[in-house]
């Protein structure tokens, strides 16, 4: 079980945090704890966390996990939770030259967590609110039977990614009340000073197109839901015939997913940010010299670019000290963006020195597609050697398609987006004025999976009672896919 | 040492291999970690579940990172589609060591469904013994532990690294910090005085299907008893007309012909037995597979008056397993059904085809003897 530092580590870990404070890192109260191996791996499993909910899958991640460590494939140096006291656990077996490369790491991680906006609203008393889902869940279990409530968590788990990522910083539905004084002006026509004005500012004949417009437009609105929602699991908990505990798992899914959103948001950012801290505190403050091959090794281990996908380590720490550079050396703004010559490009150094500072401003205000959209450049997708690769159906493998930087940065967008998942909104829940749900798949260029969307439907349905559909493009034809519980169709649409 | 995952892991291996939550079953899918053993990559099997959701169709292609022309192709690494749920700070470390998946955890699977047969102990104090397994590399430890290897490796390094390292005159002194020691984890194993006797049918008609089936259930008999007890002896005999012992290799790939008579099989089992296993402090298990076609009648009786008068009383299970040919009578499963079918030492099973096999294994392993 889980162990408090020994002195020596404790030692380190003042020390460590000593320099993170010098740097000007802003972060939460730190707690290390040192695990054994087979504890490192349960708790990645249960995705940092202590304790979870019976299920399954964290199984499966143990599985994975285990063998892949077991057999030397690879090896867990380091977790933290996005947490107020941030946990993080080091490996009991880790030489200390390790160990000071994850707590530098760690500091770096429990920094964004504090500041990057997208954190903002993310519950920072997770661990006990897990340990209470766990709690609630095992009493379901223990009044229903563990076959029945698993077999619902199986369902909510595959509707877990039909949430809205914006929905915690945005209100999406407008106020009931103020809609409602709204209507009641536009009824009545425009404000008049003097009575004896009205006719000539509100003619009869304009009030009662006015009235008629109104009355069309309340008709309208008598679709529900009156706009898309996005929060396809709200939408469910607010109008899904569940029963009590069925509500409160589905309740509990969803929470945990919109905990975990901002770590899928900022992949790219968060784990550049860590590993620049890393790199920062180690090679200038605490690595000694007979560390010094150990730390390059594991440094190198965790840059390491694979051909078939991106390394979030490596883009990340490069954007960042990219970023750092040109605020330094003034490369940016009209002057820079206008100048076509090579070499003064080249030599371009206006000494601002305002580099650090720009990159703790990008780690508060940016999340993954922004951070991309904005400070990838043409040059530094060169010099990381960028490309997007697509399927050769023909030779039947994957290859490269192109180095052009437009087309790679389009791309990298394109799978950041929505965490690269499809976009999905509620459109319908009377579709028919049969009471059916109808969900739109926002067709962005990529078809959906079309077996997964029959089953992932088929869950959907037994939530909602009634039939579902999802109206989608498969090979360039709207097609509206529909389940009733007990067998599939699929028909053309006209949008 | 328990582990508050276990239930759920147990739970997952449970659903891979369809025991439980049958409807979870067509989502399993059978994933691979690739290995490197030596030059070769190697698989590594890694079940997993897929949740049905809503994603995007495969193949959209990506963004990666490296050298290469446009057209060249790429290796291993597809793209995998975003997963929702992102795991904070995860490193992943070198990518080294060797592997090898054994038969082990297949072993494990059969011993989940079988009830171990139930070895008595005899003239042995000791029914489990402990094995030691070597399980990682720690910085301390007894110096009887130390890895000599990795030790001066560590020193090589740091006298590297510290400058002190002189090729002209490599001496290396580890130090104290540069010690690794391998660390174990005490394992029990049931031992026991256990030996099987195969015995095989190899007439001429015992066609090459039969011996196969043959082949592949004492195969996997073998796997699952050598998984289960150490210290388990193992005989073979191949029989036509006449009967003799030959080592593993030869029983698992000998093709002959002839006629056949069992009882020369069963009295050189018998022999075997008086000669090296004294029922007193041998568990002995003798199977034997055949098509059934026996010699003649008085055969099967000098078979059945062995079995009855000298080895089943000695050993703790006989099992008789016959293999469906088109030229046997399968006769001798019924002539042993007649006289020995109620026997409680007597295991008979029917192999029709090879998807039988594993039924046939149920039904010797199955009984718990």
């Amino acid at each position: 079980m889980p162990k408090s530092l020994t002195p020596r580590l404790m030692d380190l870990k003042n020390e460590i945090e000593g320099y993170a404070r010098t740097f000007g890192l802003d972060f939460f109260e730190q707690v290390f704890e040192v695990l054994t191996t087979e504890e490192l791996n349960m708790v990645a499993a249960y995705g940092g966390f202590p304790t979870r909910y019976p299920h399954w899958r964290w199984g499966m991640e143990y599985e994975q996990l285990s063998k892949s460590s077991e057999y030397g494939l690879s090896k867990i140096y380091e977790l933290v939770i996005n947490n107020d006291p941030c946990f993080a656990y080091l490996l009991e077996a880790n030489a200390e030259v390790d160990q000071k490369l994850v707590m530098a790491h760690v500091y770096g991680h429990n920094d964004f967590f504090k500041n990057n906006f997208t954190f903002k609203y993310t519950n920072r008393k997770m661990v006990d609110e897990m340990a209470n889902h766990a709690t609630r869940i095992r009493r379901w279990i223990d009044k229903l039977g563990v076959e029945k409530v698993e077999e619902f968590i199986d369902v909510a788990l595959s509707l877990e990614n039909l949430i809205d990522q914006h929905a915690p910083h945005i209100k999406r539905n407008p106020d009931p009340k103020t809609a409602e004084s709204q209507v009641n002006v536009r009824a009545e026509g425009f404000k008049v000073e003097k009575d004896y004005m009205r006719p000539y500012v509100n003619p009869a004949d304009f009030l009662e197109k006015e009235r008629k417009k109104l009355e069309d437009e309340k008709k309208q609105s008598k679709k529900f839901p009156e706009r898309p929602q996005r929060d396809v699991l709200a939408f469910l908990l607010e109008h899904a015939p569940m029963e009590d505990w069925e509500r409160e798992i589905l309740n509990t899914v969803r929470e945990e997913a919109y905990y975990f959103a901002p770590q899928a948001q900022t992949k790219i950012m968060n784990e550049g940010w860590a590993s620049y801290w890393h790199s920062t505190i180690m090679t200038t403050r605490a690595l000694r010299d007979h560390e010094i091959l150990d730390y390059a090794d594991h440094h190198a281990g965790t840059m390491a670019m694979q051909q078939g996908k991106l390394n979030p380590y490596k883009v990340g720490i490069e954007l960042y000290r990219d970023i750092e550079d040109r605020w330094n050396k003034g490369r940016f703004g009209k002057e820079w963006d206008e100048c076509d010559d090579l070499r003064a490009r080249r030599s371009w150094d206006k000494k601002l020195g305002g580099g650090r500072e720009k990159i703790f401003e990008v780690r508060k205000h940016y999340n993954d597609v922004t951070f991309i959209d904005e400070f990838l450049t043409p040059e530094f997708a060169i010099e990381q050697k960028l490309f997007t690769f697509n399927f050769n159906d023909k030779k039947n493998t994957w290859e490269i398609a192109t180095r052009e930087f437009r087309k790679v940065k389009d791309k990298l967008l394109q799978s950041l987006t929505n965490f690269g998942q499809p976009v999905i909104d509620v459109v319908d829940a009377n579709f028919e004025n049969k009471g059916e749900l109808v969900l739109a798949h926002k067709h962005d260029g990529v078809d959906l999976d079309p077996g997964y969307a029959k089953e992932t439907l088929k869950n959907l349905q037994s939530i909602w009672r009634r039939p579902v559909g999802i109206v989608t493009k498969a090979e360039g034809k709207s097609i509206l896919m529909r389940h009733d519980g007990t067998t599939f169709a699929e028909k053309k649409v006209e949008l | 040492m328990g582990l508050r995952i276990d239930q759920d892991h147990t739970r997952f291996k449970a659903i891979v291999r369809g025991k439980i939550k049958q409807n979870l079953r067509k989502y399993v899918q059978q994933g691979e970690m690739l290995g490197k053993k030596g030059k070769e990559f190697i698989s590594i099997p890694v079940p997993f579940i897929d949740v049905p959701r809503f994603k995007h169709g495969s193949r959209q292609g990506g963004v990666g990172q490296g050298e290469g022309n446009p057209g060249d192709q790429i290796g291993q690494g597809q793209p995998q589609p975003g997963d929702g749920n992102g795991k904070a700070g995860e490193g992943e470390g070198q990518h080294v060591l060797e592997v090898d998946v054994s038969l082990e955890e297949l072993a494990q699977i059969l011993s989940e469904e079988l009830q171990l047969p139930n070895i008595e102990n005899k003239g042995n104090d000791k029914i489990v013994t402990t094995r030691i397994k070597y399980t990682g590399i720690n910085t301390v430890g007894p110096q009887s532990l130390r890895h000599f290897k990795r030790t001066f490796k560590e020193a090589l390094k740091r006298q590297i690294a510290t400058g002190t390292y002189n090729p002209d005159n490599p001496v290396i002194v580890p130090r104290r910090q540069d010690q690794r020691y391998r660390t174990y984890r005490l394992e029990s194993l049931p031992q026991t005085n256990a030996v099987i006797i195969y015995m095989m049918d190899v007439s001429g008609s015992m066609g090459d299907e039969q011996k196969e089936i043959v082949r592949i259930e004492s195969f996997w008999l073998d796997t699952w008893l050598r998984n289960q007890y150490k210290g388990l002896e193992t005989r073979f005999i191949i029989h036509d007309a006449v009967a003799r012992e030959v080592d593993r290799e030869t029983f698992f790939h000998t093709r002959e012909s002839g006629g056949t008579m069992i009882s020369s099989a069963y009295k050189l089992c018998r022999d075997i037995i008086k000669a090296d296993y004294p029922a007193a402090s041998w568990n002995i298990y003798p199977f034997h597979f055949s098509d059934g076609d026996n010699w003649s009648a008085d055969d099967t009786r000098a078979c059945i008056d062995v079995l009855k008068t000298d080895i089943l009383p000695d050993v703790n299970q006989f099992a008789y397993g016959q293999v469906e040919s088109p030229y046997g009578s399968g006769q001798f499963i019924k002539d042993l059904r007649e006289h020995l079918g109620d026997h409680d030492k007597v295991a008979l099973s029917e192999v029709a085809d090879k998807d039988a096999i594993y039924g046939s294994i149920k039904d010797f392993l199955g009984k718990g003897r």
